[in-house]
């Protein structure tokens, strides 16, 4: 199919069965509008989940599509995406089933660089299962198995998506349509594994978990937008930027690397730290990703790392192409006659 | 070196040779060139190495000792023999470990130079058994191997430390002499294999020559000894392993189906085997993915599955574990999967290099829910081939996961294999779906992907990237038959039916199970019939035969597909007044058998991480055809 596409050619049959007021609605939505500008095709695009809420993304979109196990969408999409280099494999997954059931093969698909996109809608509760705190709740959040207060110190997936060397991370909301397409066709565009959290409001077990940084009037002062090349500045007067306290003063080589928030007169402009996407060492995008302790204070999104890193699927399509030119295509007669062969007459 | 033998060479119909060193010792190696030299020679063969899971034990000690047994015959044998007619013990933990294998009828040939007091010490003699008069009886031959071996690799330029470590190739040129063995075989392959050490390549050369010519001039042996060629049909060969068959025949069977191979593997023993052969196999297109763990490798030959690809995962019992929920999923998607469990005795860690039959019931009924699935047993090294190609053509077929039983026995051991007519073999169609397969009550054409064959009850398989045909699929249940999700009660319980009869229906696309029974109808016909399965099928054979020389009937069936049955095996089992199953396990088929059948089938057990010997099989026989009552191999305190 090359026609251009309207988002009807991607809405499935299906009913959606999301809670009303659920932010997954947006997160649909952004992703059939941007598959329609981005050019793709229904049947070369691949949805595969895991389990919970989330996950039942791909009923809802008219592509190819599993729904596969709790935490395992990756290790399928894995198989599927190292197998068949020409579609376009979306893995669909949230915190509980990519950071906690799944959280091993969520980090070895990054580390190994796997063509798959991972959208992890982070909603910081279990919502299928009703209410039971997840890897990414706040410590001391009372939820219907933490009674008294989670004691579990959560993960960040942005730090986490770093930490396995994920070559493309970056972070959205349900709240900002545009910047959920922007990032999505970001993470289309991108040759390798591709992670994007997205704060994702559960309005019936977590109702509210981002409004302090997500809501209308609250996000110029509290989400903090990265974008290549530019000075990381925030604020409604755009009065704040992140500033590099290294040891040192050296970004790589340092002991440590210190980001805090500063205001921009107070600094100067040409401390305010310029961000970039592609640098191949990580420790800076770390760093960004852990400026923040919480959803209560000014928060980085956009995209936290892009780098062009071979590609696993491609690799292993090359070592094949390889090892055929070297000692030619294999014939069966061949490989019966591997080992040492005698005759009976 | 010439073959001329200047003493007095004696005939053999068969032999049943014993390596035993510490694992550091080479054993597996000597015994791997003892095998392949018999097998050019043209000798039937099989072998039966049998090691230690760790890497290196300590040295010298019993759980250290790696040992590597076969038969050679000029006549087919189906299994690596019972007792060794000689056993070659480099120290004396191996001499101490083997020692209640062999009889006094044994020929025990002993590296005396390992017999210090150190090493009797670490192997528990409290006194040198070469002289304290308990080997009184045996044919003992003591070979100072350690230090013939150093010295012939004096001027070498090797260290004697060095050079000492080639003495299990002195051994096996003593053996060669004594079992008539050709030797360029072996000098052959030593110059590639250690083309790029010469001094290693050098100093082993020395040391199998000097064992070789030890054995000729030392007059310490009255006799050598012939085994001569088989009669095998003729054809050409070659020496496999049971893990390498199955390898082959996976790249085969991609072929007769003309789809991409993909194994999805997590490294375990016994198995591993496979995944690296076919990791070496790039050159055919298959794409090997040592996954994280043992559900990412099943999930991700799962993914490959659903693009179209021969989907493949390898593992042994605790890997299995790990998969159940996958290949529940791949049953609920119905995509052809492929799960090989290469056995080991079991639970959880249990003995990873030790064959057991213990993982029937978990391959059968291992899943939640109602899930069966296809189960294929391999009955010797060289049938895994076979076995593997029809496990594949009933996967992609019937649009579900299979699971083929082989085991560390069928593993590791080998034997002469006829290489096979590829013609032979049937095409197996993939059958892709290309166009919509239901027209709505609008007149629109969609894809049902729950619309199934009438016959097969198979579903269509839809490669993605196809137009028009775009679907979700799910472990939900699924509404028959447009695949919708769907909580619909009668829609489950008629999914659930469904599921049943398409593995059920199988039976009807497999060959019946072959009665080896050749008094059928004499006299008063046959009374017992031994039903077995998978790596037992040499010993029942080869147990049945020699009962039958003693005047007596037995019958014998094996079975391959353990799920479905075959169609006949009710009819078959009703013949009989007595049906006894040989299982290394405490009875699983046993109760399939009786929970199927409601016959009063009765189990062999055998668990202690060896295959039957034929003996024990032919005692156990005889005396259940005398009126007694066995309960197993284990509880008769005979290991032999």
């Amino acid at each position: 199919m090359n026609t251009q596409t309207t988002r009807k050619d991607w809405v499935s049959d299906q009913e959606v069965r999301w809670c009303p007021g659920c932010g997954d609605y947006s997160v649909l939505m952004a992703m059939q509008m941007m598959l329609v500008t981005a050019g793709a095709t229904p049947e070369n695009t691949v949805f595969v989940s895991g389990i919970g809420c989330s996950s039942r993304f791909p009923y809802y979109m008219n592509t190819y599509g599993v729904h596969s196990i709790h935490g395992r969408a990756p290790a399928f999409a894995t198989g599927l995406a190292i197998s068949r280099p020409d579609l376009d494999v979306w893995v669909i997954t949230g915190d509980g089933d990519a950071l906690s059931i799944g959280g091993n093969h969520f980090i070895h698909a990054l580390r190994r660089n796997i063509n798959i996109k991972i959208l992890l809608f982070n909603n910081q509760i279990y919502g299928l299962t009703k209410g039971q705190y997840s890897p990414t709740t706040e410590i001391g959040h009372i939820t219907k198995s933490s009674p008294y207060g989670s004691l579990d110190a959560p993960f960040n997936p942005v730090s986490l998506a770093l930490g396995a060397q994920g070559s493309f991370v970056a972070r959205t909301h349900d709240m900002d349509r545009q910047h959920m397409i922007d990032m999505f066709k970001r993470a289309w565009l991108h040759k390798g594994a591709a992670m994007v959290e997205i704060y994702q409001n559960c309005n019936i077990y977590n109702d509210g978990a981002f409004e302090k940084i997500t809501a209308k009037d609250a996000r110029a002062d509290n989400l903090i937008p990265l974008e290549h090349k530019k000075p990381i500045i925030f604020g409604k007067e755009k009065e704040l930027g992140v500033i590099l306290d290294a040891a040192d003063g050296n970004v790589t080589g340092g002991p440590s690397v210190n980001l805090r928030i500063a205001k921009v007169q107070d600094v100067g402009q040409d401390k305010i730290l310029v961000h970039d996407e592609t640098r191949e060492d990580s420790s800076l995008a770390f760093a960004l990703s852990r400026l923040s302790r919480g959803v209560f204070e000014p928060t980085p999104i956009g995209v936290f790392r892009d780098v062009s890193t071979p590609e696993y699927g491609a690799q292993v399509a090359d070592q094949l192409d390889g090892v055929k030119a070297k000692k030619g295509t294999g014939t069966l007669k061949q490989l019966l006659r591997s080992g040492p062969t005698w005759t009976v007459d | 070196m010439t073959n001329v033998k200047t003493t007095n060479v004696k005939q053999l119909d068969k032999l049943i040779l014993r390596f035993a060193g510490d694992s550091g010792d080479g054993m597996q190696l000597v015994g791997d060139r003892f095998s392949i030299e018999s097998a050019i020679f043209g000798n039937d063969l099989v072998t039966l190495p049998d090691y230690p899971a760790e890497i290196r034990a300590p040295a010298g000690t019993l759980p250290g000792v790696s040992a590597f047994q076969i038969q050679i015959a000029d006549h087919d044998i189906l299994t690596p023999g019972d007792i060794p007619d000689a056993l070659v013990a480099m120290n004396p933990a191996a001499l101490k470990a083997n020692f209640r294998n062999i009889t006094s009828a044994t020929t025990i040939i002993v590296n005396s130079d390992s017999f210090d007091e150190r090493s009797l010490a670490k192997a528990g003699y409290s006194s040198n058994p070469l002289t304290d008069g308990s080997l009184a009886g045996y044919k003992v031959y003591e070979v100072p191997m350690t230090s013939l071996t150093v010295e012939a690799s004096k001027d070498s330029g090797a260290k004697p430390r060095d050079a000492e470590r080639a003495k299990n190739f002195f051994a096996l040129g003593l053996v060669s002499w004594i079992y008539g063995r050709p030797t360029k075989d072996v000098l052959d392959w030593m110059t590639e294999h250690f083309a790029s050490k010469p001094l290693v390549l050098e100093v082993n050369k020395r040391a199998f020559n000097a064992g070789y010519n030890f054995g000729e001039t030392a007059e310490l042996f009255e006799s050598s000894y012939e085994i001569g060629p088989a009669k095998l049909p003729p054809g050409e060969y070659t020496q496999i392993t049971g893990n390498t068959a199955i390898a082959w025949g996976l790249v085969v069977a991609a072929d007769l189906s003309r789809l991409s191979l993909f194994l999805g593997s997590y490294p375990i023993t016994p198995a591993s085997d496979i995944l690296h052969e076919l990791a070496k196999h790039k050159n055919f297109g298959v794409r090997t993915f040592q996954a994280e763990d043992e559900i990412s490798a099943v999930q991700a030959a799962l993914g490959a599955s659903f693009g179209g690809s021969l989907g493949v995962t390898t593992t042994s019992g605790p890997g299995l574990d790990l998969k159940a929920e996958t290949i529940g999923l791949a049953l609920s998607l119905e995509l052809p999967l492929l799960v090989i469990d290469v056995q080991r005795a079991g639970p959880s860690t249990g003995m990873p290099t030790k064959p057991e039959q213990s993982d029937l019931l978990t391959a059968c009924y291992g899943r939640h829910g109602e899930a069966p699935l296809p189960v294929l047993a391999a009955k010797t090294p060289t049938d895994c081939f076979d076995v593997v190609i029809e496990a594949v053509r009933i996967a992609i077929k019937y649009r579900t996961p299979v699971i083929l039983l082989s085991d560390a026995y069928l593993a590791n051991g080998s034997e002469p294999w006829r290489l096979p007519d590829l013609d032979g073999f049937d095409r197996i169609d993939p059958g892709f779906a290309d166009s919509p397969n239901y027209e709505e009550a609008d007149g629109r054409r969609v894809l049902y992907p729950y619309l199934r064959d009438a016959d097969t009850l198979a579903r269509p398989w839809v490669l993605p990237g196809t137009p028009g045909l775009e679907h979700r699929i799910g472990g939900l249940e699924k509404k028959e038959p447009s695949g919708e999700v769907s909580y619909d009660p009668i829609n489950h319980a008629l999914m659930t039916r469904i599921r049943r009869d398409k593995i059920a229906g199988i039976a009807r696309d497999i060959p019946p199970v072959f009665v080896d029974d050749p008094d059928d109808g004499v006299g008063e016909g046959t009374q017992l019939l031994v039903l077995g399965w998978g790596s037992t099928y040499g010993a029942i054979t080869t147990a049945a035969k020699r009962v039958r020389a003693r005047g007596k009937k037995v019958a014998h069936a094996h079975l391959t597909y353990l799920n479905p049955f075959p169609s006949n095996l009710g009819d078959v089992l009703s013949k009989y007044s007595k049906v006894i199953v040989p299982e290394c396990n405490l009875g699983q088929l046993t109760m399939m058998i009786r929970a199927k059948f409601l016959v009063d089938a009765h189990c062999i057990s055998k668990v202690q991480g060896q295959p039957f010997k034929s003996s024990e099989l032919e005692r156990t026989i005889i005396s259940v055809l005398d009126g007694q009552v066995q309960h197993g191999i284990d509880e008769d305190g005979v290991t032999r």
